[in-house]
C-alpha cells in the first residue's frame, strides 16, 4: 500500500506569493502519474512538497495512509531523480548508489548486494568504479535512477529527468523508464515534465497544472478527447486546438452556434436553454479539419495564407474573414493546395468541442 | 582573438611592453637575491647590477706583525699577500689613509726611517728595513684592487647561524599553521550554514560579514590589547600567548574566509545537496561528505591566502606577541635588523630573502588555487 | 628542538580542539534529539527542534569570534575615543579637539588621501593594461606569474627590497641604489629619495603599487576573458580599431569588476602601515593614519584615547565602502 493522498495542499513562499492552491489528488499504489504543465506552473514545487524538500504551507499529505507533513524526506519512503542528475561528483558510481545505505548504516554485504543488483538491472555494472564525469549523459541518468532504486522506495519521484538529454537519447531513456515501471508494478511513480509527448506516452494518469491549480486529471486519451476547459484543450495536442469565439444560437440536445466568421455550426452537445445568446468558444483540432468536397456544408471558409510541408503532413494556415487568429488545418501527406487558394473546411461533428464563456467544457460526462 | 591578427608590428609592441613591465616588476626582487649572495665587502661598495663585472675596490689590509720578520742579505724583511686567498689585481697602494693611492703597483714606497714598502700587482708585498723593526702590530697597507665577482653563501650561513633567524622561523611556523587551519574550519561551517541552512537572521548575518570585511584591524588593537591583559592576568599567563595570536588571526581572517567560502558553497548545485538530504544525510553528514570534498579548491585558495597573510604579517605579531626570542617571528626579526643593523646589508639581504622564500614557494607552487579563490570572491 | 616539540603539540592541540567542538556538539545534538528509529510524531518534533539549533552550532564559533575581535572593538574604540590615555577618565571631546588641532593629523590625513587616490588608480591601471596585453601573447602566463609574485612578499620584505632601489650615498661614492645609479649614469645628481618632502610619499606608494598590481591583473584578466568574443567580433566587423574596442567595448563590460578591484585595494590602502613603518616610520612628512595610530598606542607607554580617535577616523573613511559592499552583496544574493 503506497497511496499518496493530497488534501487541500497549499504552498506559500516567503514573499507571500501563493504558488499552489488547494491541491486535492489521490494517487493509487502502482500508478504512473505525470504532472505536466507550462514552465513555472508549480510542478516542481508540488513534487518537492511530496518529497519533503519543500515545506507544505497548508493541507495534508499522506503517504501510505500516514500524514507525513513533518517527516523529513529520508523517512518518507520516497526516492527522487533530479533533472541535473545530482550525482555526487567526487564519488564513484558505486559510492553514489551506496550513499543512502551507508548513511542508514546498512551492513556492508547488504549494500554491496543491492548496489550490484540495481547496477545489473540498469546495465551499469562495467561502470561501477568510474566517477560521474567519465560517464555519458544517458549513463549518468541511469546512475541517478539506480540510486533511487537502491533505496527501495514506495514512491519514485522524477523531476524532468530527460530534459538534459539530447533528442535521440530522450526517446531511448523514456522507454527505459517505461520498462522500469513495468518491472516494478507495485511502486508508485510521480513524474514531472513540461513535454506533453512524455506525458502522453508514460502516464497512467496525467495531472495537468497551470498557475498553481489542477486543470484536469485523467488518462492521456481522456485529456485529448474530452478536455474540460480551453487551457487543457490548447495544451494537449500539437499544433494546438483552434479556438474560435462564437455565440450560442439555439440550445437543447444539439447546440447551434454562430462563429465570428458568420458561419453557423451545429454540435451534438447538450446545453441548457439558459445559455441561449451567450458568448462561447468553439474548438476544433487541426488534425480534425478536412478540405471539403463539392457540395459539403463547410464550417469554415478562407484563404490559405501560409503552408508548412512536413512530409508526413501539411499544415495550412488559413485566414478566415471576420476572425483575428488564423485557423490551422493539418492534412495527411502532401496536398496540391497552394498559397492564396480558397479552401472550405469540414469536420466530423463528434470531434468538435464547445466551451462556455468561462472556458469550461459544455460536455458533462 | 581577432585583434592579435592585426599585424605583427602591434604584436611586437605588445611583446616589448610586457617584457619591459615584467623586468620592472622582477628587478627589485632580483636585486635583493643577487645582493644576498654577494661578498659582503662588495655588497656595500657597489651596486648589485655590477655583481658580474670586475669591481674596483679600496681596501685595507694589515701586514704581518714585525715578529715574523726574517733577515735576508742584511735586510729585515716581512712578506705576505694583501689579497689573501681571494683573487684580484692590485692597481695602486699607499701607506696611510690620507694617501691611499700614492703609488702604482710595483713601485716602492719610502716609509719612515728607511723602511720601504713594495706591493706587486698580484698582491705580494714586501716590507724591508735596514734595522730590526719594532712593535707588535703590522703595518697597514691601503690598496686599490680590481676584484673579480665573488658569490658566496656566507651571508646565509652567518644569518642562519647567529642571528636567531632559525628560531624565529620556527616561531613563524608556530603562529602560521594553526592560524591558517582554525579559521578555515570555523569559516567553512559558518559558510555552509549561511549558504544552505534556513534560520531567522541569516540575511542580517551575511550583511554583517560583508560589513566586517572592511573594518580596519587597527581598530581592534587597543580594545583587544586591553581585553588580553585582563584575560591573561586571569589565567596567569600574560597577555602575549600563541593561542592569543591564533585567535586574533582567526578573527581578522574570518570575514574574508566566510565570504569567499560562502560564495563558493552557495554556488554548488543545490540538487546535489537536496539529493543527499533525500538520501538521509544530516546537515553534518552533508557538510563532511559532500561540501568539504567539493569545496576543496576554495578551501585551498583561502588557506594560501591566510598563510601568506599570517606569515607576512608584522602588525598583529608586534601587538600580540612579545619581542623575546621565544616569540619573535620572522617579519619582526627582519624589522629589528632593519633598525639595529640597517648598515649591515649582508645580514639584511640574506634575512629578507629567507623570510620571503617560504611565501614565494607557496605562491609559485599553489598559484592555480590562489587565483581560483580570488576569482570566486570577486568576479560574478 | 624542545621548542619545536612544544610548538607541534600546541598546534595539534589547537586544531584538534576546534575540530572536536564541531564533531562533539553535533553528536550531542543528535543524541538529545534523535531523528531515527522513533515514532513519526516524535521524529517530527525532534527534527523541528534540532533544525532550529543546528545552524547556531555551525555558526557559533564564527559569531563569537567576529563579535569579540571585530564588532566589540569597533564599539569600544568609539568609547575609548572619549577617554584619557589609560582609558579610565572621561575627557569628553578633548581627544577630538586635539586631533583636529594637530599638525601631524593633517599631514597624515593628506598623505592618506594621496595614497587613496594614487595607489588604487595606478594598480588598477597597470593591472588592466597588463591583463589586456598578456592575454594575447604565448608567454602571457609566465609574465602574469612574475608580476603577481610580489603579492607573496611581506610589506616588510618589500621594504628591504626597495631599499636597494632608493638607497642614497652622498659624495662621490658609487651609488648602490638602482634609481640613483640610473640618475648618475644619465649625468644627474643622486637624490636622497626617501627624504624629499612630499615626493617621498610617492616613492613609498610605488612599493604598494608594485605589490598590488598583480592582484588587479589576475582579477581583471579573468573578467576580460569572460567578455563574450561575439561582442568583440561584432565591433571588428563594425570597423572599430583596437583602442576603440578596448575602451568602448571591453572596459564597459567589466566596470563591475574594476569597481571591485578598486575598492579592495582602497581598503588595503587605508590599513597600510608596514611599509611606512619600515621605510620612514612617518618621518620626513610621510606619516599616515594607521602608523600614527600605532604610534600613539605605544609611544611613551601608549595613549589609548588618542590612538582610538585616529582609529575612528579610519573607520569613518571605510564606512562608505562598507555600505556599498553590503548593497552589492545583497543585490547579488537576490540574483540567486
Ligand atoms: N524559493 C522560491 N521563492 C519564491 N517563489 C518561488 C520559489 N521557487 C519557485 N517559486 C515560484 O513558484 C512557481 C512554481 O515554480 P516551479 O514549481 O519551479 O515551476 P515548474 O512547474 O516550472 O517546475 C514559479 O512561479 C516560481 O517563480
Ligand atoms: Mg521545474
Amino acid at each position: 500500500m503506497a497511496d499518496v493522498k493530497l488534501t487541500n495542499v497549499k504552498k506559500v513562499y516567503a514573499n507571500q506569493v501563493e504558488v499552489m492552491r488547494d491541491i486535492n489528488l489521490d494517487i493509487k499504489q502502482g500508478e504512473f502519474i505525470v504532472f505536466v504543465g507550462p514552465s513555472g506552473c508549480g510542478k516542481s514545487t508540488l513534487l518537492r512538497m511530496i518529497s519533503g524538500l519543500e515545506e507544505i504551507s497548508g493541507g495534508t499529505l499522506e503517504i501510505d495512509g500516514q500524514v507525513v507533513n513533518d517527516i523529513p524526506p529520508s523517512l518518507r519512503g520516497i526516492a527522487m531523480v533530479f533533472q541535473s542528475y545530482a550525482l555526487y561528483p567526487h564519488m564513484t558510481v558505486y559510492d553514489n548508489m551506496a550513499f543512502s545505505l551507508q548513511i542508514a548504516k546498512v551492513a556492508k554485504d547488504d549494500i554491496d548486494q543491492q548496489v550490484r543488483k540495481a547496477a545489473e538491472m540498469l546495465q551499469l555494472t562495467p561502470y561501477l568504479d568510474r566517477l560521474p564525469k567519465a560517464l555519458s549523459g544517458g549513463q549518468r541518468q541511469r546512475v541517478a535512477i539506480g540510486r533511487a532504486i537502491v533505496r527501495r522506495p514506495k514512491v519514485f519521484l522524477f523531476d524532468e529527468p530527460l530534459s538534459n538529454l539530447d533528442a535521440a537519447l530522450r526517446v531511448a531513456t523514456r522507454m527505459e523508464i517505461a520498462n522500469l515501471k513495468e518491472s516494478m508494478p507495485d511502486s508508485t511513480m510521480i513524474y514531472v515534465t513540461h513535454d506533453q509527448v512524455e506525458a502522453m506516452t508514460l502516464a497512467d494518469r496525467i495531472v495537468l497544472l497551470s498557475a498553481g491549480n489542477i486543470e484536469q486529471v485523467g488518462s492521456p486519451l481522456a485529456l485529448y478527447e474530452r478536455p474540460e476547459n480551453v487551457f487543457v484543450a490548447k495544451f494537449i495536442g500539437a499544433p494546438a486546438m483552434n479556438i474560435i469565439p462564437c455565440t450560442v444560437q439555439s440550445t437543447g440536445d444539439h447546440t447551434e452556434v454562430s462563429l465570428s466568421s458568420g458561419q453557423a455550426v451545429t454540435l451534438p452537445i447538450k446545453t441548457a436553454s439558459s445559455e441561449q445568446g451567450k458568448p462561447a468558444h468553439f474548438g476544433v483540432r487541426p488534425e480534425h479539419l478536412d478540405i471539403a468536397g463539392d457540395g459539403d456544408a463547410a464550417i469554415l471558409e478562407g484563404e490559405v495564407s501560409f503552408i508548412e510541408s512536413l512530409g508526413e503532413a501539411t499544415l495550412l494556415y488559413i485566414a478566415v474573414p471576420g476572425m483575428d487568429d488564423m485557423v490551422i488545418a493539418k492534412q495527411i501527406g502532401t496536398i496540391p493546395t497552394q498559397r492564396g487558394d480558397k479552401v472550405r473546411l469540414v469536420a466530423n461533428p463528434e470531434r468538435l468541442h464547445l466551451f462556455d464563456e468561462n472556458e469550461q467544457s459544455y460536455r458533462t460526462e | 582573438m581577432v585583434i592579435s591578427k592585426k599585424g605583427s608590428a602591434l604584436t611586437a609592441v605588445v611583446h616589448l611592453t610586457v617584457l619591459f613591465l615584467v623586468v620592472m616588476w622582477t628587478i627589485p626582487t632580483a636585486g635583493l637575491f643577487i645582493s644576498s649572495i654577494r661578498d659582503k665587502d662588495q655588497l656595500s661598495t657597489s651596486g648589485w647590477w655590477t655583481a658580474l663585472s670586475t669591481s674596483e675596490q679600496r681596501l685595507v689590509e694589515r701586514a704581518a706583525s714585525p715578529e715574523s720578520q726574517t733577515q735576508e742579505n742584511g735586510l729585515w724583511v716581512i712578506r705576505g699577500n694583501v689579497l689573501g686567498d681571494s683573487e684580484g689585481e692590485v692597481t695602486r697602494f699607499g701607506s696611510s689613509s690620507l694617501k691611499p693611492e700614492d703609488f702604482a703597483a710595483g713601485e716602492t714606497a719610502e716609509l719612515r726611517r728607511g723602511i720601504r714598502l713594495q706591493v706587486m700587482a698580484n698582491g705580494d708585498y714586501e716590507i724591508s728595513s735596514e734595522t730590526e723593526m719594532q712593535g707588535r702590530r703590522g703595518q697597514r697597507i691601503f690598496y686599490t684592487a680590481e676584484v673579480p665577482p665573488r658569490f658566496t653563501l656566507d651571508n646565509y650561513r652567518e644569518v642562519l647561524g647567529a642571528e636567531g633567524l632559525g628560531k624565529s622561523f620556527i616561531n613563524s611556523l608556530t603562529v602560521t599553521i594553526p592560524a591558517t587551519i582554525i579559521p578555515i574550519l570555523i569559516a567553512a561551517f559558518a559558510a555552509y550554514a549561511l549558504a544552505w541552512m534556513k534560520f531567522p537572521g541569516r540575511g542580517l548575518l551575511i550583511a554583517a560579514v560583508v560589513g566586517l570585511l572592511v573594518v580596519p584591524l587597527q581598530m581592534s588593537l587597543i580594545p583587544l590589547l586591553k581585553s588580553y591583559n585582563v584575560i591573561g592576568e586571569f589565567f596567569g599567563v600574560g597577555a602575549k600567548t600563541y593561542v592569543g595570536i591564533w585567535l586574533a588571526h582567526t578573527g581578522f581572517g574570518l570575514p574574508l574566509a566566510i565570504y569567499l567560502l560562502r560564495n563558493y558553497i552557495a554556488g554548488l548545485p543545490g540538487e546535489i545537496i537536496e539529493s543527499a538530504r533525500v538520501d538521509g544525510a544530516s546537515d553534518f553528514d552533508i557538510f563532511r561528505k559532500i561540501i568539504l570534498p567539493l569545496s576543496f579548491p576554495a578551501l585551498a585558495s583561502f588557506a594560501i591566502f591566510q598563510f601568506l597573510w599570517v606569515w607576512n604579517d608584522l602588525l598583529i605579531a608586534m601587538v600580540f606577541l612579545g619581542n623575546n626570542e621565544d616569540q619573535l617571528v620572522m617579519t619582526g626579526q627582519l624589522r629589528e635588523l632593519l633598525g639595529s643593523r640597517g648598515g649591515n646589508w649582508e645580514i639584511l639581504t640574506a634575512s629578507a630573502f629567507i623570510t620571503i622564500i617560504i611565501p614565494l614557494c607557496v605562491f609559485f607552487g599553489l598559484q592555480r588555487y590562489l587565483v581560483r579563490g580570488l576569482l570566486a570572491g570577486s568576479v560574478k | 628542538m624542545g621548542q619545536l616539540a612544544t610548538a607541534l603539540v600546541t598546534m595539534i592541540l589547537g586544531v584538534l580542539a576546534c575540530a572536536a567542538y564541531f564533531y562533539g556538539s553535533n553528536a550531542l545534538l543528535d543524541l538529545i534529539f534523535p531523528g531515527k528509529n522513533r515514532p513519526a510524531s516524535e521524529i517530527a518534533r525532534n527534527l523541528r527542534i534540532s533544525n532550529r539549533i543546528r545552524p547556531w552550532l555551525f555558526l557559533g564559533p564564527a559569531v563569537l569570534i567576529l563579535t569579540f575581535y571585530l564588532f566589540y572593538p569597533v564599539v569600544d574604540s568609539l568609547r575609548l575615543s572619549f577617554f584619557g590615555r589609560t582609558g579610565e577618565e572621561f575627557v569628553g571631546l578633548s581627544n577630538y579637539t586635539w586631533l583636529f588641532g594637530s599638525e601631524e593629523f593633517y599631514e597624515s590625513f593628506r598623505n592618506n588621501m594621496l595614497w587613496l587616490i594614487f595607489v588604487p588608480t595606478a594598480a588598477t591601471f597597470f593591472g588592466l593594461v597588463i591583463a589586456t596585453m598578456t592575454d594575447r601573447i604565448w608567454w602571457g602566463n609566465i609574465a602574469k606569474s612574475l608580476i603577481f609574485m610580489p603579492m607573496a612578499i611581506s610589506f616588510i620584505g618589500a621594504s628591504v627590497i626597495w631599499k636597494f632601489i632608493y638607497d642614497y650615498r652622498s659624495g662621490g661614492d658609487p651609488q648602490i641604489g638602482l634609481l640613483n645609479a640610473i640618475v648618475v649614469f644619465f649625468g644627474g645628481d643622486p637624490q636622497p629619495w626617501i627624504t624629499i618632502p612630499f615626493w617621498n610619499n610617492f616613492f613609498l606608494m610605488i612599493i604598494l603599487v608594485w605589490i598590488q598590481t598583480g592582484f588587479a591583473m589576475v582579477i581583471l584578466s579573468a573578467a576580460l576573458r569572460g567578455i563574450p568574443d561575439e561582442t568583440i567580433e561584432a565591433a571588428v566587423l563594425d570597423g572599430a580599431n583596437g583602442v576603440q574596442i578596448f575602451f568602448k567595448i571591453m572596459v564597459p563590460q567589466i566596470w563591475g569588476t574594476i569597481a571591485v578591484v578598486w575598492t579592495t585595494i582602497t581598503i588595503l590602502v587605508l590599513k597600510v602601515f608596514d611599509i611606512v613603518l619600515a621605510m620612514t616610520n612617518g618621518q620626513w612628512g610621510t606619516q599616515v593614519l594607521a602608523n600614527q595610530m600605532f604610534d600613539w598606542m605605544f609611544r611613551g607607554g601608549g595613549d589609548f584615547g588618542r590612538g582610538a580617535v585616529v582609529a575612528i577616523v579610519i573607520m569613518v573613511l571605510v564606512i562608505p565602502i562598507m555600505v556599498w559592499n553590503i548593497k552589492r552583496a545583497n543585490a547579488e544574493m537576490e540574483g540567486r
